[in-house]
Formats: structure tokens, sequence, C-alpha cells
């Protein structure tokens, strides 16, 4: 395990067209290390998310993504991910390829590549023309029964980054709350990035308590308040408000480009963001 | 009223899976008014939630502080939903067919659509293994549609007992609640029918809303209209979410420096 800041890493572990996996399921999601992607100009990149979310409509509308594997788009009890919706209707600000799951086949596709097995299984997508739009949706029989069962082929990110909200000083990581399939997508991945809180003494984990152990922590970046605007629990609440005012800044490319340049590009790093969301209120 | 609608048929001491939206509503005013032992669960692993507010997102800190189990997604999907456990699933949709099934993916052809929706979710898996499944929509003839341009989520399918061919092991829709009345599917043809409309809407009007020609029922019925009792409790619930979520968590942010500075 690394410890740096988050420019280095990203610098370091992400490279033009790679699959990357940022999770974290409305909670923890790491908006930091997006951010930096965007920042450093990534390009190419194969996204991969349960919940796309404002994160990669960002991402997407700033040009840094070719394809996209998620199980739902929207952006949560607000609407549409304006920027995703005018790649894939109008190819901007370039063409996106997608293979969509739902979130069930998803989950499954993560745990299998947790285990390094070829393909997940699940009782799902019966009746659903979701098979036939996307490849990786196929069925097998079971040897037993002869029953048919959805396959799902693994994903195996090249870099999977979670949020936490705490490392030790060895680099052990903590999550707690929603955990979503942070812990899947962490260990599916060739390269694991976290981005936490803070560093602690002692995790003072409890024992059945969801401990990513440093020995499988590629590199870790001490970043407070990284999940903004989404949150991380026992640190601060979901910014509702925020998730709310998107839908207008995300509506218009000029209004979109323009918040990007402003916030993202000109700041040097997540408080610097931060502080101009803060003045620009 | 879809959403007290809605409340008023859930049964008390079921075991719902509820998304956001009306279904989140109207779970937690059934909750609050005439089933307070029902169990809610969301798809992001809350298990048994209690919210005080109304979440925006299916993940809150709020729904995760109230529930009596937070797991993991593989582990609701599978361990949960898949083996049968929740009685009841709560789906809405941007298109529905007259065998109730569900198009959340796209309006216009997949490939270059008109308009790109959001996307499946949770919604294929919940229509599929959830013992019964509510639908809650507003009704007109763009959404109402006599053909499904994408099928995210299979209801009744072809009708005529076509999803019980398929083995699919919940009993699919029982009731879609709309703006204007409630339709149930018929027995054998599974075709939705209109069984009962809110007050002071014609069955004419509910017809004109359906792309399709809508299977009527010899009597339908008159939804009696809110209660004092049950309009004070949404209302309440819906202020409380509002005054939540217009919080901001930069100002705290800014706040606590400033604490920090002084010391």
């Amino acid at each position: 395990m690394q410890l740096g800041t988050l420019q280095e890493v990203i610098d370091e572990y992400v490279d033009d067209g790679q699959s990357v996996a940022l999770e974290g399921f409305t909670h923890l999601i790491p908006f930091a290390a997006g951010h930096e992607i965007l920042r450093q100009k990534k390009r190419e990149l194969h996204l991969i998310r349960m919940t796309p979310d404002l994160i990669y409509d960002q991402l997407i509308g700033a040009g840094c993504a070719r394809e996209l594997t998620f199980s739902w788009g929207g952006n949560p009890g607000v609407g549409s991910l304006h920027r995703l919706r005018d790649a894939v209707e109008n190819d901007w600000p370039q063409p996106l390829k997608i293979n969509e799951h739902s979130h069930a086949g998803m989950a499954a596709a993560y745990t299998a590549g947790a285990a390094r097995l070829p393909f997940g299984m699940l009782r799902g997508y019966v009746g659903t023309d979701l098979s036939q739009v996307n490849g990786q949706i196929r069925e097998v029989h079971c040897p037993y029964t002869d029953a048919a069962v959805a396959a799902v082929r693994a994903i195996n990110p090249d870099v999977t980054v979670l949020h936490a909200q705490a490392a030790d000083r060895q680099g052990n990581v903590l999550i707690r709350g929603i955990v979503g399939a942070q812990k899947e997508a962490a260990l599916a991945a060739r390269t694991l990035i976290v981005t936490v809180e803070e560093v602690v003494e002692s995790l003072s984990a409890p024992m059945n308590a969801i401990v990513l152990p440093h020995w499988v922590v590629t590199a870790i970046a001490v970043v407070p308040m990284g999940a903004y605007p989404s949150y991380a629990h026992g640190y601060y609440a979901r910014d509702n408000a925020f998730y709310r005012r998107w839908d207008e800044i995300a509506r218009d490319r000029d209004t979109f480009t323009n918040w990007i340049t402003r916030h993202v590009v000109r700041s040097r790093d997540h408080a610097e963001f931060l502080d101009s969301l803060a003045e620009a209120a | 009223m879809m959403t007290i609608a809605a409340a008023r048929l859930i049964p008390p001491g079921c075991v719902c899976f509820v998304g956001i939206g009306i279904p989140s509503a109207a779970a937690n005013l059934a909750r609050l008014t005439h089933a307070p032992d029902i169990v809610l669960v969301y798809e992001s692993g809350s298990i048994g939630t209690e919210p005080k507010v109304l979440p925006l997102s299916i993940g809150d800190g709020e729904l995760a502080e109230t529930a009596a189990a937070v797991v993991s997604l593989p582990e609701i999907f599978s361990y949960w939903l898949q083996a049968g456990r929740m009685d009841l699933g709560f789906l809405s949709a941007a298109q529905i067919d007259r065998f109730g099934n569900l198009n959340t993916t796209v309006i216009g052809d997949y490939r270059r659509p008109k308009t790109r929706l959001p996307g499946a979710g949770g919604a294929p898996e919940i229509a599929q293994h959830a013992k019964q499944i509510f639908i809650v929509l507003k009704q007109s003839p763009r959404s109402f549609v006599a053909n499904l341009d994408f099928c995210t989520s299979a209801g009744f399918l072809t009708g005529r007992g076509e999803r019980a061919r398929r083995e699919i092991s919940g009993a699919g829709p029982q009731v879609v609640i709309t703006d204007l009345g409630i339709l149930k599917p018929a027995s054998g043809s599974e075709e939705l029918t209109l069984v009962a409309s809110y007050d002071g809407i014609s069955v004419g009007r509910i017809c004109a809303a359906t792309g399709w020609p809508l299977a009527v029922a010899d009597t339908v019925e008159v939804v009696p209209p809110p209660t004092l009792g049950e309009l004070c409790v949404l209302r309440d619930l819906q202020k409380r979410t509002q005054v939540a979520h217009a919080g901001s968590v930069l100002a705290q942010r800014e706040m606590h420096r400033l604490l920090q500075t002084q010391v």
C-alpha cells in the first residue's frame, strides 16, 4: 500500500483507455477522485458503475469516456442525467457504447469478478428485452435440474476507486453504512485506489465490519469530504439540494462546460473545489 | 391522491420492497396510519427501516440510521429478493401496456432513442420475484400504450397464463394505481381492467387517457376521497422532508472551519 496525494495516485494508476469503476451506491461516491481524473484529462475510459450518478455525468460530458457499463442511469429522486442522455441520444461530446444490466445482474457480475469466476448467475431478466441488447447477459442450464439461469459475464475493472471513512496507518480500510457493491468491486479489480476522510491510529472495527486489508489496497489518498455531494456516514450528509441543482447545470451544454471549467478544472484540488462552490452559493 | 390510494392498499404486516418517489411516500404513509407493523426494505440494502423524513435518493443516510440491518447489494438482491422473501414490490415506469409489462429504458429505437430513460435498476428482478407487484403511474395515452418501445420488466407478458408458463416466481402486477383510478388484471385474460375511479372522474375520461381500448369492469367503484387524517400525516411527512433536504452541507463545512479557527 502506497500513501500519496490524490493527484499522484490518479496520475500513477489511471491510464487512458482503461476500464475504471468508481463505486459507491449513492453513499461514499468517490467524487474527488472522479474530478481528479477529469482534471488530468484521462481519455477513452470504459466507465463502470451501477448508478452512473452525477460523477459519471460529469466525466461523460467532459469527454473522458468511450464506454459505460451500468444498471440505472438517473439522478436519484430528481430525473435524468442530461450529459449521459446527450451522449447516448446525440453522440455529444463523443459516441458512448453502453452495456446495460439490472442491479441484480450487475451485482452478480461484480461478485463473480471478485471470486475470479468467469460469469455470475442469477434468476433474473426473465421476459425482459435487456438480454437482446447486451451480449453479456446469456442463459445457462443447471447441470442438476436443467433449470434456466441467467449468466452475466464477470466484471473485472482495471482499476476500482472507492471512498471510505477511514484507514489506519498500515492502510487497512473500514467502510460502514450503506455499502453497495464496494467490497465486490474492490476485490474484482486489478488495482484498488481508496480515498479516505482521515487516517486514524486504530479503526476500532467491529468484528464483522467491512475491512479491506492493506495488502489488497494499491494506494490511498486522504481527501476530507472526498465524497461530496454524496456523503460519508458519520462525517457529513448527502447534499440533496446540490443534486436538485445539478439538473439545471447539466441540462445545457454550455452551462455544464462553464461549471466544470470554473469549479473543477480551475480548482487545484478538492478543497479548492469545495471553496469555489461555497463562494458561488 | 395516488399516494393515498396506494397506501390504503398495503396490507398490514407485509414486507415491502420500495423505491423512491410515490412508492416510498405511500409505504411510509401506510406505516404511519393503518399498517404500523409493515417492514420497509430499500434496494440500497436497508432492511426494516423507519425513516422520519422521505429519502431523496435510495441510499440516503436516514435509511441506514433507522434500519434493523444494512446489507450489501449482492446480498439484498440474492438472499432477500431472489429468495422470495418480499411480499410486495412497488414499481413505476414511463410506459405500461395492457398486460402490465413496463418500460423504463428508452422511448423510440434502442440504438437511436428519442428519449433515453434511466434504465432497469432493481425493477426486472423485483417484477420477477416479489410475491405481488403494485404499479403507480400517471395515466395518459403516452404512458398507457398499445405496444412498449422496450420491455424492461415483465408483467403478464402476453397474458393468458404466459407468466406462469415461463415459471416466473412472483404473481405479477395485482393493481395499477393511476391519478385517475385503479386497474386490476382480469382473471383468465390477465388484461388490465378499470375497477375504480376517483370521485368526479368519468369512465370516459379514463378510457380516453389509455392508448388501447380499455376493459371496464361491470361495476366501477368510486374511491373514497382522502380523509383529513391521511392528508395531515402525508403533508406533515412532506414538510419534514422538504426542510431536511434544503439543509446546506457546505455551510456546515464553513461553520466547522470557523469554529476551529476560533479555538
